[in-house]
């Protein structure tokens, strides 16, 4: 099956969505990386749901609203989609940037999330505990800092080189990473005081090797979410559900079903 | 032409062969090779060649901060102009420049110029810049709003030198309910305000606005970036409805004399090489965060400056004379370069840095002599 490409337009905000799949309705937010190709997790995940994966207003291609400034505006456009484009409770999955703005959606209103995925997500800071500095490193070092398994990094380092048209997109990602990402270095000091304001189901998901951001963040969001799942992934680094595709769905398709239940 | 003796202040004393292990010579060096009885010495040096230079008879002298490396000992350069204000008696001081958005309140800035223009008596020029991108790593200061804080804190500076307090500014990053300079500057109505880059597109369309008219610095540029950026704020004036004159244009250039070229070369060659494979290097990820240009800019920057940036740890003087990166020579060949960047220009700002990398006092000393007595008087 292939994801079809559309555009998805918020009280005048339009961005590209990848949406594929029939049944109960998920929401996946991306990373600070950008908008992901159409991944073996997202296959698995819309043979049961009806998946949607847009591109953060600021990324890529989508429309770079200049009232999105940081994480918290962009939660708030997030709540005006769940409003505009669902009639029921959604799923959301968040990675990493996403995982954070799926967290400061659901501190401010749940009415229509019925649960949360957090994959390594940022948005909180333990002192001591630095996120890596992913903008001081070299793109390689960028690229291997994401994985475990070095199996993942060389794939990506072996690419041709972006088109020009490839070069402006991912020239935009960055430039949206910084603008969310780069002070308060991948986190929101507002936000983990107001966690426990999450009441719908909660799984936190976190590779015990990430490099980006250090699994001793997964035990805070346990502590601060009532109830809240925890799934270490041993030999993983920051993208479990692409280094541990078939274990990570596995875990998130079964914590969905016991929501349901 | 005006002449400007500029320094950045190096921390000669670096070991550089420890220090080439880092990244950069700049936010990731560690501060430990620094040695603050060295560093003193080294201010004793360095403000005795700026105040030397009203001696010799140059019209301005400039000094630059930069912070968290070993490329310039100013951070707070506004201290080293006001011992300079102190050591000289009719010559300007530039400050060049103020890094505007990285402070967090740019009141202090404004507070700190219109002191230093009533201690000189009206002496003071001042340049407004953004910071280089490693800066924006060691402030934490978001590069994607860097545009948007560098032009509210020159409106809020602008007018709080301009106009009658208490006034209340309502910007989105800075916020003062009472705005109401004391001292106000000396000059009417402001310091003479220069706009040093590296060369945008951007900063051009606005340095050169009718409402503005700022004097526009080219630094370190090869002879082509730097005729192309000139020229490019030549014809963005006439865009604007006026013609551009030559004092709005300025070059900021490595510059070294000597009797011959030969003798010039030799003993450029360790301060220069220095200066741009020691202490100026860092990787595109410092010298241009995200979001610090827009991507058209970041996009033309990377292909024209290719002195810049992470492959610039071994370029040799020969590349650096070659594209004009540096002018190095006899009194004539200085010269004639200086004549052919100002016939294709019309340049009529010289900023010329006299001492560069670990260039010792005495060659420094000689350097600025000769370029004042042997080329200076047939420029202006």
């Amino acid at each position: 099956m292939t994801a079809e490409i559309e555009t998805l337009n918020t009280r005048g905000i339009s961005v590209r969505t990848r949406c594929a799949g029939s049944g109960p309705p998920v929401l996946f937010l991306h990373g600070a990386g950008g908008w992901p190709a159409w991944l073996p997790f997202f296959e698995r995940l819309s043979q049961r749901f009806a998946l949607t994966v847009p591109e953060h207003p600021g990324f890529g291609a989508s429309d770079d609203p200049p009232c999105i400034r940081d994480v918290p505006d962009l939660a708030m456009y997030y709540l005006d989609l769940l409003d505009g484009a669902y009639s029921s409770p959604v799923h959301v999955i968040g990675h990493s940037l996403g995982g954070w703005t799926a967290a400061e959606m659901a501190i401010r209103n749940t009415h229509r999330i019925a649960s949360l995925t957090l994959i390594a997500p940022a948005g909180i800071r333990i002192k001591g505990v630095p996120p890596g500095d992913n903008f001081i490193w070299s793109p390689e070092e960028a690229i291997r800092n994401r994985y475990y398994d070095q199996s993942f990094a060389d794939a990506l380092l072996q690419a041709p080189p972006p088109d020009d048209a490839q070069l402006d997109i991912d020239l935009q990602n960055r430039v949206a990473a910084v603008k969310f990402g780069w002070e308060p270095r991948w986190f929101d000091p507002a936000l983990e005081k107001w966690l426990h304001r999450i009441a719908v189901p909660t799984h936190v998901v976190w590779g015990a090797e990430d490099k980006i951001l250090p699994s001793a963040y997964a035990a805070l969001w346990g502590e601060r979410v009532a109830g809240a799942q925890i799934s270490m992934v041993a030999v993983c680094g920051h993208s479990p559900h692409i280094e541990q595709c078939d274990l990570v769905t596995g875990k998130i398709l079964s914590f969905l079903d016991r929501v349901r239940a | 032409m005006k002449f400007t003796c500029f320094h950045l202040m190096p921390y000669r004393p670096l070991d550089l062969k420890a220090a080439s292990d880092y990244r950069s010579a700049w936010v990731v060096l560690p501060n430990s090779f620094y040695d603050p009885k060295k560093g003193a010495a080294e201010y004793d040096s360095y403000l005795d060649q700026l105040a030397y230079a009203e001696k010799l008879g140059f019209d301005v002298i400039g000094v630059n901060e930069h912070h968290q490396t070993a490329y310039g000992m100013m951070p707070a350069p506004n201290l080293i102009a006001s011992a300079l204000i102190q050591r000289t008696k009719t010559i300007k001081i530039a400050i060049l420049g103020r890094a505007l958005p990285i402070v967090g309140n740019p009141i202090n800035i404004a507070e700190e110029f219109a002191m230093l223009d009533v201690l000189s008596k009206g002496r003071i020029i001042v340049g407004f810049v953004r910071g280089i991108g490693a800066e924006y790593h060691s402030t934490g200061v978001n590069p994607a709003f860097s545009h948007e804080r560098f032009h509210e804190a020159h409106d809020l500076i602008v007018k709080a030198w301009t106009a009658t307090g208490p006034f209340e500014f309502e910007g989105n990053h800075f916020r003062n309910r009472y705005v109401n300079l004391w001292p106000r500057p000396y000059q009417t109505p402001h310091p003479p305000i220069w706009i040093p880059s590296m060369g945008s597109r951007e900063t051009i369309e606005w340095a050169s606005a009718p409402e503005r008219k700022y004097p526009f610095l080219v630094t370190f540029s090869s002879e082509a970036a730097v005729v192309r950026y000139l020229n490019m704020y030549r014809e963005t004036a006439q865009a604007h409805g006026y013609t551009a004159s030559g004092s709005q244009l300025g070059w900021a250039v490595p510059l070294y004399v000597a009797d011959t070229d030969e003798r010039a070369r030799e003993e450029a060659k360790a301060g220069i090489e220095t200066l741009f494979n020691n202490f100026l290097p860092m990787p595109w990820e410092m010298l241009l965060p995200p979001g610090y240009t827009s991507i058209s800019s970041l996009k033309a920057t990377m292909k024209i400056r290719t002195s810049l940036g992470s492959r610039a740890r071994n370029q040799t003087i020969d590349e650096l004379m070659a594209n004009g990166t540096a002018v190095i020579g006899s009194p004539k060949t200085v010269l004639e370069k200086i004549e052919r960047i100002r016939d294709q220009t019309g340049v009529e700002n010289l900023i010329t840095m006299l001492q560069f990398g670990v260039m010792p006092d005495a060659l420094a000393v000689r350097n600025m002599e000769l370029f004042a007595s042997e080329v200076m008087p047939k420029l202006r």
